[in-house]
């Protein structure tokens, strides 16, 4: 006796009942109202006119929208201690280094790790795996010794440096790279006498576009949003976010220009991500850890 | 691969492995394979540097004192000591940091499961746009800032105009500086930021199951979608389940900023101080580099500890 096989989206849907659909698109739309009415408030906030931040009882929206409180922003930018233009440009900096450093130096060892059978790969990736599994401000004062060692104190080089050899990328490149790259393909190329970098960079490469641009992306956003650091005390390499940190803490006088600096803070990584999403989520196909 | 190169390996030339000790024939793969060890070079040593490196020195450290300028003196365990029996704000940390974790680690996993699993059957587009909205909270820097302007303490905040005009309160809640609400509130806010990795991961784990297998579950007498969440998609998306553990604990041990951005630091009473508060604090702030090291060295043991045992009890899921 064959069974009657519902269809949705071109695909087989089994054992679905109608409540169970109702129940979960319940569910969905009031996580998702949760979710997103924050970010809706935030925007519409940035939009307010100074009478309307502070009228009783707060409005949801907005009346008269206006972007006064974005040129606020940008005319207390122009009063900082130094050009704001400053701290924007030692951001771009720790950011495009960082992540063209994390880039280089992850994705060779993850095709190291992946593809070449050395002696000690896998006690190699245990320990990547292993420092996934605590936060960085565990080594911050041990590295703080480090770097007064190696002369970093005050160097926005120490903010770039640690960055390449952050673990995120490099486990899930090497994931990706395992799954996807046929080993046959990398053999045939040895055998024409092409050497382990010819290999890596003509073949590998090309075939984890995906997982590239996923570890260019959590590269980005973690260094978007370096803060203040014990490394750095001179004004002139502090970072954007730290600037805007500033803003935001002058409380009340600044409600409308911090809001802007909020909005202004999110639209980069969440743009970032709405481009790349398809290949963050493919790379994260192979996310998986074997146990 | 490893053993397929064997393989190779044994039919060019004519010695096999069982002709070698093992120290020998681990010397001879090495041999063949150093472009690995070359690769694997630059991004290993810098780890070694940064991360293998000052895990260790912590260790070490946390039985000393040093103050960065003179050499450390040997304490034994008198941090340690110091910690558990003179330090009432670290025991407030440590309370609070395992509230945290406890609270925020299995729901902010639970909801990330869910969601992924209630949005995989929706077409594509709709699903892009229902990921974006659940996942841009964490990835929107200081944005979780809002809500101090929601629940601002005085008659112009969301929630206490909300109050006011309900007649439920006649004077505003003062809800950061009132240690019953902090806590709580942290809380909230930490959850409406932690759909990250792990979420992601889980939407990618069940876009990769092959739907014969559910095909095949509804024929074997399968009858609702609890059944095949548990029998069929949970097992198979394991390595997922395993991954997005990592992330959620890492994720639920670590979020002093949020609670430093709302309520301050130090907040009222150190009523929300955690373990990442105290670290920066001693270390950060008074460099006692010893002292600090030992807190490090505790929370790096927690960390890796729960990590442990959830691994653990996670690859038992569907069997």
């Amino acid at each position: 006796m064959a069974k009657k096989l519902r269809v949705r989206n071109h695909k087989v849907v089994l054992n679905r009942s109608a409540g169970g659909d109702a129940g979960i698109t319940i569910m969905l739309v009031i996580l998702g109202a949760m979710m997103f009415l924050p970010m809706y408030f935030a925007v519409m906030q940035s939009f307010k006119p100074l009478d309307e931040l502070w009228i009783f009882p707060p409005k949801f929206y907005v009346i008269n929208p206006t972007i006064k409180n974005y040129s606020d922003l940008f005319k207390l930018m122009s009063t900082s201690w130094v050009p704001f233009s400053r701290y924007i440009f030692n951001t771009v900096l720790i950011t495009v280094c960082g992540t063209f450093g994390n880039l280089a130096l992850g994705s060779l060892a993850a095709y190291a790790l992946a593809k070449i059978p050395f002696p000690g790969r896998n006690g190699m990736f245990k320990m990547v795996v292993l420092s996934l599994m605590f936060v960085s401000t565990i080594t911050g004062v041990a590295n703080f010794i480090t770097m007064r060692f190696l002369g970093l104190i005050d160097n926005i080089l120490a903010i770039i440096i640690p960055a390449f050899c952050s673990t995120l990328g490099l486990y899930l490149m090497k994931q990706f790279m395992e799954s996807s790259v046929s080993d046959q393909v990398l053999e045939s190329a040895r055998l024409d006498g092409a050497g382990e970098f010819k290999v890596f960079w003509t073949i590998a490469m090309p075939m984890v576009k995906p997982a590239w641009l996923t570890l260019i992306v959590y590269s980005f956003q973690g260094l978007w949003n370096t803060g203040s650091s014990i490394y750095i005390q001179s004004e002139q390499w502090k970072t954007f976010n730290y600037a805007i940190n500033q803003i935001l803490s002058a409380g009340i006088v600044r409600a409308g220009a911090s809001t802007a600096a909020m909005v202004i803070m999110m639209i980069v990584p969440v743009t970032v991500f709405v481009i790349t999403q398809s290949n963050i989520i493919e790379t994260m196909g192979t996310s998986g850890m074997k146990d | 691969m490893s053993e397929n190169t064997a393989v190779k390996t044994e039919s060019v030339k004519p010695v096999s492995r069982k002709d070698m000790s093992k120290l020998q024939w681990t010397w001879k793969e090495m041999k063949k394979h150093k472009m690995g060890y070359v690769m694997i070079a630059p991004f290993f040593i810098l780890f070694f540097i940064f991360t293998v490196v000052p895990v260790l020195l912590s260790m070490v450290l946390s039985f000393t004192s040093f103050n960065l300028l003179e050499w450390p003196k040997w304490l034994g365990f008198d941090n340690y000591l110091r910690l558990f029996l003179d330090d009432d704000i670290f025991l407030t940390a440590v309370k609070n940091t395992l509230i945290f974790a406890i609270v925020t680690g299995p729901v902010s996993y639970i909801m990330s499961l869910f969601v992924a699993w209630f949005i995989n059957e929706l077409s594509p587009r709709t699903r892009a746009i229902v990921t974006l909205i659940f996942y841009a909270p964490s990835i929107s820097g200081a944005m979780y800032s809002i809500f101090s302007i929601f629940f601002s303490s005085d008659r112009y905040g969301y929630v206490n105009a909300l109050l006011i005009s309900l007649n439920i309160r006649t004077e505003p809640i003062q809800f950061f500086q009132d240690a019953t609400y902090v806590m709580p509130l942290c809380i909230v806010v930490a959850l409406w930021t932690s759909l990250g990795v792990t979420f992601l991961s889980f939407i990618a784990g069940l876009q990769t199951i092959d739907n014969s297998l559910y095909e095949a579950g509804a024929i074997d007498g399968i009858r609702n979608r609890w059944q095949e969440l548990w029998y069929i998609t949970l097992p198979t998306m394991r390595p997922q389940l395993l991954f997005g553990a990592v992330m959620a604990i890492t994720g639920a041990f670590s979020f002093g900023g949020i609670v430093t951005a709302l309520a301050g630091f130090p907040s009222v009473d150190y009523c929300a101080h955690t373990i990442m508060h105290h670290l920066e604090d001693y270390g950060g702030q008074r460099f006692e580099v010893g002292y600090s090291s030992a807190i490090a060295t505790i929370l790096f043991l927690m960390m890796i500890g729960s990590n442990m045992l959830i691994q653990k009890l996670l690859s038992k899921v569907g069997e």
